[in-house]
């Protein structure tokens, strides 16, 4: 196990970014201390640790900070954890699917996520856009899981790899998605490959404990982003 | 007979920075390759680049025994972990792993933007705001540069070898040096890049890279006839 200090991950259960960290820490069995961000503040050492881009998720190993999400989750596999010489790859071994998973990785970060970021405050005509764009992209995702799995339950194979932390980490908030604007994203007739793997993948031992409530993730919505009603009203 | 001689084929074109990181890794690795070029100029797609880039249609795409990848960085990395015999162009230690992937996607997130910024500024005082966003990032690679190897003096990011991110942003000097031109502005300077200057040198005369960067002339004229009327056309469309 890491010695308590020596690893710190600087995040907020909200977001999906940081449960890919912590995803694949967890694969990895590292001991971890979680330091959680308020909300409409950073702290001083996330300011000192990503002064280039002032955002979480940022890994601390032996004082160093590493940002961005997908290049800290290589950064986790490639590191040699004392005792975790079993602990399964989260990159695939050959290059040419390690390739693959990279590059539906960069396309949910660089174009699908960006479609329908806000599903679950948005209204009319906006919603529509972000629901149709969710779709699109799941629609893609969904062709390429068989291919990709090669029959087996993950995009990583037995295991959980790359592209499965990169898109599995968005489920609670394209749960929101459904909930709010009450229209299925993830389900058994349209994307049948995609809601069998997200039922495994939320119920993998790495990943059951860090994925939210999508209930939570409404309520924190309602909470901080969305104006109450004036008294007058119904 | 060459490494890879029959088997690998780049859809590229001269213009693009992102093709020219391909071209640069394949050189590194001494590979033999075919290019095929698109032409950018009429936006008319090859069926081969809608075949093996279907979500994207752009390029750069390498293609190893008929199998397609995609996106420059992602191509760069597969080359290094294919050809693991040749020099590598990753670190070895992941810290500096992830420093560099760091410092490349931050090259991909801003610069192109940046550059974009320039030519659609309207009036001087918009052009020298834009033109500030990029020279601070370029102060920032500096400071990078000067925290690992420049600061061990040695002449790249990738310490005596080019590597991952001298590619990722060396790729983008045609585009930088007709940016210096188009607009009479200077990006790299001895005042505040002056290690940055130095590796500009060192890197354009590498001989993976020498053949490979588009000559200054021929980009600007390029650059004026298409990409920038492109540029303000499509910055007038989303503005409406």
């Amino acid at each position: 196990m890491a010695k308590k200090g020596e690893v710190k991950l600087i995040g907020a259960w909200t977001s999906p970014y940081v449960m890919r960290a912590r995803i694949a820490l967890n694969i990895k069995s590292v001991d971890y201390e979680f330091l959680e961000e308020k909300v409409g503040a950073k702290s001083e050492l996330l300011l000192k640790s990503n002064p280039v881009h002032k955002k979480i998720p940022v890994l601390i190993h032996h004082d160093k900070p590493i940002a961005e999400s997908l290049i800290i989750v290589q950064y986790i596999d490639e590191v040699t954890w004392t005792t975790t010489d079993d602990a399964p790859s989260i990159l695939p071994s050959h290059p040419y699917p390690r390739a693959i998973h990279r590059f539906w990785a960069a396309y949910i970060d660089d174009k699908w996520f960006p479609a329908w970021k806000g599903i679950g405050l948005a209204k009319g005509e906006v919603a529509e856009q972000k629901i149709n764009g969710a779709k699109e992209g799941l629609a893609l995702l969904e062709e390429e899981f068989p291919k990709i799995s090669n029959g087996k339950p993950f995009f990583g194979g037995d295991q959980i790899g790359l592209l499965d932390i990169a898109l599995g980490c968005f489920l609670g908030w394209v749960r929101v998605g459904e909930l709010t604007h009450n229209v299925p994203l993830i389900d058994h007739s349209t994307t049948p490959h995609l809601a069998g793997w997200a039922a495994r993948f939320v119920a993998h031992p790495a990943v059951k404990d860090v994925m939210p409530d999508p209930k939570d993730l409404l309520e924190f919505l309602r909470v901080n982003f969305m104006k109450p009603a004036p008294p007058s009203s119904k | 007979m060459g490494k890879g001689k029959g088997d690998v084929k780049l859809l590229g074109a001269w213009p693009s920075p992102y093709a020219v990181r391909v071209n640069i890794a394949l050189n590194l690795k001494s590979v033999d390759y075919e290019f095929q070029t698109e032409n950018l100029a009429t936006g008319s797609k090859s069926e081969l680049l809608i075949k093996s880039n279907p979500v994207h249609k752009k390029i750069p795409v390498l293609l190893h025994g008929g199998k397609p990848i995609c996106e420059s960085l992602i191509i760069v990395q597969y080359i290094d972990e294919v050809w693991s015999d040749g020099p590598s162009i990753l670190p070895s230690d992941p810290y500096d792993r992830a420093v560099a992937r760091f410092w490349a996607a931050y090259v991909d997130d801003k610069f192109y933007t940046a550059v974009k910024g320039i030519v659609v500024a309207d009036g001087e005082e918009a052009k020298a705001a834009a033109v500030k966003v990029l020279k601070d990032g370029l102060v920032l690679l500096e400071e990078a540069f000067l925290k690992s190897s420049a600061g061990e003096g040695k002449p790249f990011f990738g310490g005596d070898e080019i590597g991952y991110l001298d590619i990722a942003l060396g790729s983008l000097l045609g585009w930088l040096r007709v940016t210096e031109k188009s607009f009479n502005v200077k990006l790299f300077e001895e005042a505040t890049t002056p290690r940055l200057v130095s590796w500009v040198d060192s890197f354009c005369k590498h001989p993976a890279v020498k053949d490979e960067l588009p000559e200054t002339d021929k980009l600007f004229e390029y650059a004026q006839k298409v990409v920038y009327p492109r540029i303000k056309a499509f910055a007038a469309a989303a503005a409406k």
